[in-house]
């Protein structure tokens, strides 16, 4: 398929991974973490650890949006889909995804009007066309999936449609990346940026990782050529004795982004003081609500939401996974008690999550690093 | 720690849903969990337990196969087929894969209040064509009416028997590390046909389902060779869960290329904006043949001498290492597991 295949060529792919092992210096460990979701998903569906020196470790990062939702969260939305004369509207990804109180598919089987949509404007479409009906989006992710929501909200007033709610969950990336950086734990040597979400909000929000942390982030695609090409665009960073942001990406993300899509966000939306990420716990100004202005249209303003914090289950490993400090399979419940038909964590849940992308594609490669090691 | 995972993966599975989900009806695991914890344990004896497409029994000294399917595809009419033809098809595809030749069928029809004459003709005068062009006849059947908004305008049960004429043995306990594994065409055109003609994707391609009858297709193969160890059709789970179904059973591993997976740009192209995998989309016309090594050449040929095997073609082969896991050789060089899905593939955020 044309302006895939390209991406995906195994020739180029060798030659890339002859000039990593051509940079990196004899005997040193690399960890470089990927941040988005999209990243994991892409390394274990093509097998990119394959291709790389065993001497560079890819580390999944907190970028998948459905890993860090909390359970609290979740248990809020169904609460709201269980509502007499609601249509809860939701990615399909999210369906699956465990609260303290089961999952929303498990809401739907229990007869809550639960629908799949692709996109909020879909949900908005409902709406129009159920006029008796209340209408509640489900919207969660980073900058990626945030303007849609905005749009929507922008749409929905101008159009006067008074039936549809937004229960905002966005989250934005910077605050998360830096508690990652302030972690005691931290032993990374770089970052390969989020693609999608850099459509957004473009690549001088990062500069700070490079100045004040001193490790270099690439910005990079979604194929895994792009991955790898992103990787090796760090390592020489590291070889050259340099720390910057660069764009590996620049089919699409621009150094200033997405100005009309952050206009949209600025207008709709605003930073809540804190949010609870799961695994990462509270991180102030990490996510963002509704502004006052379209109260109307705020799921959490119409409907009075049970709110409670679910603490993550002991047994959970999800937190230290998610930053980088244990692999998942060296999570005390990973594919035992924790496997995708019976999450504990939500990084088992999502095909995004790393410990459900180890599980799902990774078994047989983790025989051989537990063999090697 | 692995060792722990294996083990846990091998254990007999038990139910501990308190409800049934649609997860439940979607061909992964927490179907097959759902058979085996609760309808084998409940109805189980030797003929139901290797749980095939198909029962295969004697009676009087002849070799018959049994089996039974029910449909209830939305939407009922879609590019390339609708529920009655689909209705015959499977059914008849799930005797052929157990090596018999498909002679009876009977038809159930659950339809609901309200729904029109006129589609319902449309559907029974589709049975009886794809009856006709697989060689069967709808020899018996029933019909139910439930209340408004009870069903989705239709549900069609079928059962079929058919003869085995030929002295063989098709089963996944047979498959031998060496073998290889073939596919009669390309994957997951119908699963995807019929999602986006549900509409809600706004995706403008041209996908037809290849819903078809495979009975013509196998007795070609069969005739060309006796080395076919097993055949299944792709149907729910596509060939994902087929391939895991063998691996488990014959405990061993599987290997196949991506590179040799025949997919349709469109399918292809669908699957990519989707983030879904075309090897878990469902196919209503293919089938997985394994063979023994020194007859892939032959089979393949068979299977491409006839319309319905025109892209046939050779994917993988049977190993006797990882035992129970298939592995993927993808097209970018690196290697991946094929695991079950555990419910409906979902599309994915971003």
């Amino acid at each position: 398929m044309r302006f895939v295949d390209e991406y995906r060529s195994a020739d180029v792919a060798k030659r890339v991974s002859e000039q990593i092992a051509g940079i990196i210096e004899p005997g040193r460990h690399y960890k470089l973490m990927e941040v988005c979701g999209g990243h994991t998903h892409t390394i274990y569906k093509h097998g990119v650890e394959n291709v790389l020196p065993p001497e560079v470790d890819l580390i999944h990062g907190p970028g998948c949006p459905v890993c860090v939702i909390p359970m609290g969260r979740v248990d809020d939305a169904i609460a709201i889909a269980e509502r007499p004369n609601v249509v809860f509207t939701t990615f399909g990804d999210m369906l699956r995804v465990p609260g303290g109180n089961g999952s929303l598919l498990e809401a739907k089987a229990r007869g809550a009007d639960v629908r799949l949509v692709y996109s909020p404007l879909d949900a908005l479409r409902i709406a129009r066309e159920n006029p008796d009906r209340e209408v509640v989006f489900f919207a969660i992710g980073f900058e990626t999936t945030t303007p849609s929501t905005a749009l929507t909200l922008l749409r929905a007033c101008s159009e006067g449609i008074r039936n549809f709610y937004v229960f905002a969950n966005h989250v934005t990336i910077i605050p998360a990346i830096r508690a990652i950086l302030a972690s005691p734990d931290l032993r990374l040597d770089g970052f390969i940026g989020p693609g999608h979400v850099s459509t957004v909000i473009g690549t001088r929000p990062y500069r700070f990782i490079a100045r004040e942390w001193g490790k270099p982030l690439v910005v990079a695609g979604f194929e895994p050529l792009d991955v790898l090409q992103a990787a090796y665009m760090i390592l020489r960073q590291l070889a050259e004795g340099r720390c910057q942001v660069e764009n590996q990406y620049t089919r699409v993300v621009r150094e200033e982004g997405n100005t009309r899509a952050l206009e949209a966000i600025a207008e709709t939306m605003e930073l809540r003081t804190t949010f609870e990420w799961r695994g990462l716990g509270f991180i102030s100004q990490s996510a963002l609500k509704l502004r006052e202005e379209f109260g109307d249209w705020d799921a959490e303003l119409r409907y009075d939401v049970p709110g409670v914090r679910v603490a993550d289950p002991k047994a959970c490993q999800c937190g230290e996974v998610l930053k980088g400090v244990i692999k998942p399979w060296e999570c005390k419940v990973f594919g035992t008690a924790c496997t995708p038909e019976r999450p504990i964590g939500t990084c088992m849940v999502s095909s995004e999550g790393a410990c459900a992308a180890y599980y799902n594609y990774g078994r047989f490669s983790r025989r051989l690093e537990t063999v090697a090691t | 720690m692995l060792a722990a995972v294996e083990r846990r993966r091998r254990l007999k599975p038990k139910l501990r849903d308190e409800i049934v989900t649609l997860a439940h009806g979607a061909g992964g695991k927490s179907s097959h969990v759902l058979v085996e914890a609760l309808f084998l344990e409940e109805l189980g004896n030797p003929l139901l337990a290797p749980l095939a497409d198909a029962a295969v029994f004697s009676q009087n000294g002849t070799r018959l196969a049994l089996t039974t399917d029910s449909y209830v595809v939305k939407p009922l009419f879609f590019p390339g087929g609708d529920i009655g033809e689909l209705a015959v098809n499977g059914t008849v595809n799930d005797l052929a894969m157990m090596g018999a030749r498909p002679l009876y069928l009977t038809a159930g029809f659950i339809v609901e209040e309200g729904f029109p004459t006129v589609e319902l003709r449309r559907i029974a005068a589709s049975m009886g064509a794809a009856a006709r062009a697989a060689g069967v006849a709808i020899v018996a059947g029933d019909t139910k009416v439930v209340e408004r908004e009870k069903g989705d305008g239709v549900y069609i049960n079928t059962a079929g028997v058919g003869v085995l004429e030929r002295d063989l043995e098709l089963s996944p306990a047979l498959v031998r590390p060496g073998d290889k594994i073939l596919v009669s065409g390309t994957l997951g055109d119908h699963g995807m046909a019929v999602m986006v003609a549900r509409g809600s994707l706004e995706l403008e391609v041209s996908l037809e389902s290849d819903t078809a009858p495979l009975n013509g297709l196998v007795d070609g193969l069969l005739g060309a060779t006796d080395g076919v160890r097993c055949l299944r059709d792709l149907t729910r789970g596509g060939l994902a869960t087929v391939l895991n179904e063998v691996a488990l059973a014959a405990d061993v591993g599987i290997v196949i290329e991506e590179a040799r997976l025949p997919v349709r740009a469109e399918v292809n192209g669908a699957c990519e904006i989707l983030g879904i995998d075309p090897l878990y989309v469902a196919n209503e016309g293919k089938l997985m043949a394994v063979v023994a090594p020194g007859a892939a050449d032959v089979a393949q040929a068979a299977l491409a001498s006839h319309e319905l095997g025109r892209d046939a073609c050779i994917v993988g082969e049977i190993r006797d290492e990882p035992p129970g896991l298939v592995l993927l050789e993808t097209a970018f060089g690196g290697r991946r597991v094929v695991d079950m899905l555990v419910g409906d593939p979902l599309p994915r955020i971003c």
